[in-house]
């Protein structure tokens, strides 16, 4: 849920800001990209996706709810019916905020607002990514671990001889490598 | 009303305002048009941003 805005609205009174919100909004929805002042676009963010979300949603009540604050019936049917489908796919971030140069009048940060309509290109989750790289970096451990083993083992080799091929096979790899590694280390002060 | 005791000597007032500085822009070069632009900001050259072309963040006549 979007935090609520603290300090003073926009334009000089609550009803003021709902009604500039609202507008922006529904221009979006109508235009799919707008220029808007920073602080506006911030502030408009949440309610735009809010409608998206609701257009997801797509029943009765929903459309209800947006007409609450898009007036214009015919772009809350543009919202529900062209723009909800693109959006069925995307968990959230519907709009995207980029940031462009001041504007030359006041200086005033300005934004392009736009409804983000591209397909999700299926980019993995974190997490999925995170472990793929540990376990990359485990096995390049595990091929380190079982070269400084055979390295040591020239003197002692029976032991290392059995252990080294276990550690190079991928799937035992990540259980070996702790003992493999504990065993390199007892084999330092010998060596 | 409480008012200054005595005249601020221009030593004093221009060493204050020595201190008014402009900083410098940051600015990195547009991976797409190559000339200078400020980060996270569409570029008012070209007008690309993370390789998404936007028209209407291109620079106007207006700005010089």
């Amino acid at each position: 849920m979007p935090t609520p805005t603290k300090g003073p609205r926009l334009g000089g009174g609550p009803a003021h800001e709902r009604l500039m919100l609202a507008n922006l909004v529904q221009s979006l929805f109508e235009h799919d990209s707008i220029v808007t002042t920073e602080a506006k676009a911030r502030r408009m963010r949440p309610l735009a996706e809010r409608m998206v979300t609701f257009a997801k949603r797509g029943d009765l009540a929903a459309r209800r709810k947006v007409l609450t604050v898009v007036k214009d019936k015919g772009v809350v049917h543009r919202l529900f019916v062209e723009i909800a489908p693109d959006m069925a796919e995307r968990e959230g971030g519907y709009t995207r905020v980029t940031r462009m140069a001041a504007r030359k009048g006041d200086n005033a940060p300005m934004c392009i607002v736009e409804l983000v309509r591209e397909p999700v290109n299926a980019k993995p989750k974190r997490a999925v990514v995170a472990e793929a790289e540990a376990a990359a970096k485990r096995s390049a451990k595990d091929e380190e671990a079982a070269a400084a083993a055979a390295t040591e083992a020239d003197e002692t080799a029976e032991v290392e001889a059995t252990e080294a091929p276990a550690a190079e096979a991928p799937e035992a790899a990540a259980n070996e490598a702790p003992e493999a590694e504990a065993e390199a280390a007892d084999e330092k002060p010998q060596a | 009303m409480a008012v200054p005791k005595r005249k601020m000597s221009r030593s004093n007032t221009r060493s204050r305002r020595a201190n008014w500085k402009a900083a410098p822009v940051a600015l990195t070069t547009c991976p797409a048009c190559k000339s200078p632009t400020q980060p996270h900001m569409a570029c008012p050259t070209c007008g690309t941003y993370k390789d998404r072309q936007y028209a209407v963040a291109e620079r106007t006549e207006h700005q010089a």
